[in-house]
């Protein structure tokens, strides 16, 4: 959607520490991009960056070329007051403007939520829930898409279907995906940038279309491959 | 569970009623000092007009003084939460408010505003308004930081951020500044009522000391008591019932 590719690049400094040395990280538009690594090396400060979020530190660089995005993290962060179909709607309702019916309840069929619509996510499961987050992502229709480890709390046969369902909805969109799981980025993503306290490092990600079947043997082997990378890396203090 | 639940308060009322009366005939204490259990429910049978009439006045006061002061209370909160930096400057403002005894200020807001209800409204409006703001605004300012993001990437003005996420949100806590300001709103009438005026159970109490009617002075004692937790009861349910809408 978007033709130039987003780009940042900087340096980000909270106090005295530097969190990460300068780097530089493109988005391919229209594509899936995975920032793999351990935690506490500033991934997420990365996608608060491009979200144009408040970060705890300073920031010292630029950010080219970024779209309104849409975002889903780890915790669906559904309002309890309100149904599954009203919080898919949110995005609408926070600007004042009436939710476009025919397209909300297209989103909530393609996520499975067509006869869920009318509970309150406490009636939803896990995974239900997480669908709700993704049909409020779907509905902000934006053509960048920021996921904070979005599936990482769910199990592992959810996590798979979930998987396959946002590579499906989300096909199209530039999308970066922040996880520490190398399956998770093995699976979906088209670029793999793996972060460490020494700055990014592209690594080689399967060839095949996403979402890629968990045990097809390019996969696993991307999946050794950047385990091992992982492992290789200093641990963080 | 649910029998303990309802038989605790009467048991409770029970025992106390006699540790009372035990109290008495181990002390052999005089009626004029401490009437007995059955002194004060004769009081409270032969004053009931009085003390029906006085009690409808302090609920009156109670109720009036309530609304305002958890009103201001909660507007205010909001006001801070939206504008951090008048909460940076009220805040010392608002504690101070806070530890001056409203004990000390009811004498002037008789001298200022007279012997009706006013100064009895205003004393109970203050003591209501701290808990309510200062729990309201912890709950505003606790929004959930992943909810702040999405409606920030939503493109969220404030307003609407504010109404339907931050206060939603923080019913819970101003749920509890309610249910505080509920306990200490009748005793905020009562004061007023002690230092000026001649009508309210406060009023009744103060002329039955001096008269030496301790009984009734008892029995005054037992309404406020008996009107302050239906008072606290009625707030919780409502409180209750409130929430639920908000799971």
């Amino acid at each position: 959607m978007t033709a130039a590719p987003v780009l940042l690049s900087g340096t980000v400094r909270m106090g005295a520490r530097t969190l990460f040395p300068p780097l530089r990280l493109e988005l391919a538009p229209g594509r899936w991009t995975a920032l793999l690594g351990p935690s506490g090396v500033g991934k997420s400060t990365l996608l608060r960056l491009l979200a144009g979020l408040p970060i705890g530190g300073t920031f010292e660089g630029r950010v080219e070329n970024r779209p309104p995005v849409a975002l889903m993290a780890q915790d669906p962060a559904l309002l309890p007051w309100l149904t599954a179909r009203q919080n898919a709607a949110l995005g609408a309702r926070l600007r004042g403007e009436a939710a476009d019916r025919d397209r909300l309840a297209a989103v909530l069929r393609r996520t499975g939520l067509a006869d869920h619509g009318d509970k309150p996510p406490a009636a939803l499961s896990g995974g239900q829930r997480q669908r709700v987050a993704l049909a409020r992502t779907l509905m902000e229709d934006r053509a960048l898409v920021l996921l904070d480890e979005p599936f990482s709390a769910l199990d592992a046969r959810m996590r798979l279907a979930m998987q396959d369902l946002a590579a499906e909805l989300l096909r199209g969109r530039t999308v970066l995906i922040v996880t520490h799981d190398p399956a998770e980025a093995a699976r979906l993503a088209d670029r793999i940038f793996l972060m460490t306290e020494t700055g990014l490092t592209e690594e080689v990600a399967p060839a095949c279309p996403a979402p890629r079947p968990p045990a097809d043997p390019a996969v696993l082997a991307c999946q050794g491959a950047l385990l091992t990378r992982l492992t290789e890396a200093p641990a963080c203090a | 569970m649910r029998l303990t639940r309802f038989l605790a308060p009467p048991a409770i009322a029970a025992g106390f009623v006699l540790l009372w009366q035990g109290l008495i005939l181990a002390t052999g204490l005089p009626p004029f000092l401490l009437p007995g259990p059955g002194a004060v429910a004769a009081a409270v049978i032969a004053q009931r007009e009085v003390l029906t009439g006085a009690a409808l006045r302090t609920l009156a006061e109670v109720l009036t003084g309530f609304a305002l002061g958890a009103g201001s209370g909660a507007t205010l909160a909001i006001a801070m939460a939206a504008w951090p930096r008048l909460a940076a400057t009220l805040r010392p403002a608002l504690l101070i408010s806070q530890v001056i005894p409203t004990f000390a200020l009811a004498p002037v807001l008789t001298l200022w505003l007279g012997y009706g209800m006013a100064p009895k409204i205003v004393v109970t409006a203050l003591i209501c308004f701290f808990p309510v703001a200062s729990a309201f605004l912890d709950g505003l300012e606790r929004t959930s930081p992943v909810c702040r993001d999405l409606a920030r990437t939503m493109g969220a003005g404030p307003a609407r951020e504010m109404w339907h996420l931050r206060i939603p949100m923080a019913l819970p806590l101003l749920g509890s500044g309610l249910k505080l300001a509920a306990i200490y709103a009748p005793v905020g009438a009562v004061i007023g009522e002690w230092v000026g005026g001649s009508e309210g159970l406060g009023a009744v109490m103060i002329h039955a000391n001096g008269r030496m009617r301790i009984d009734l002075s008892f029995a005054a004692l037992v309404v406020v008591t008996a009107l302050a937790l239906a008072f606290h009861a009625g707030i919780s349910l409502a409180v209750r019932r409130g929430l639920a809408r908000f799971g």
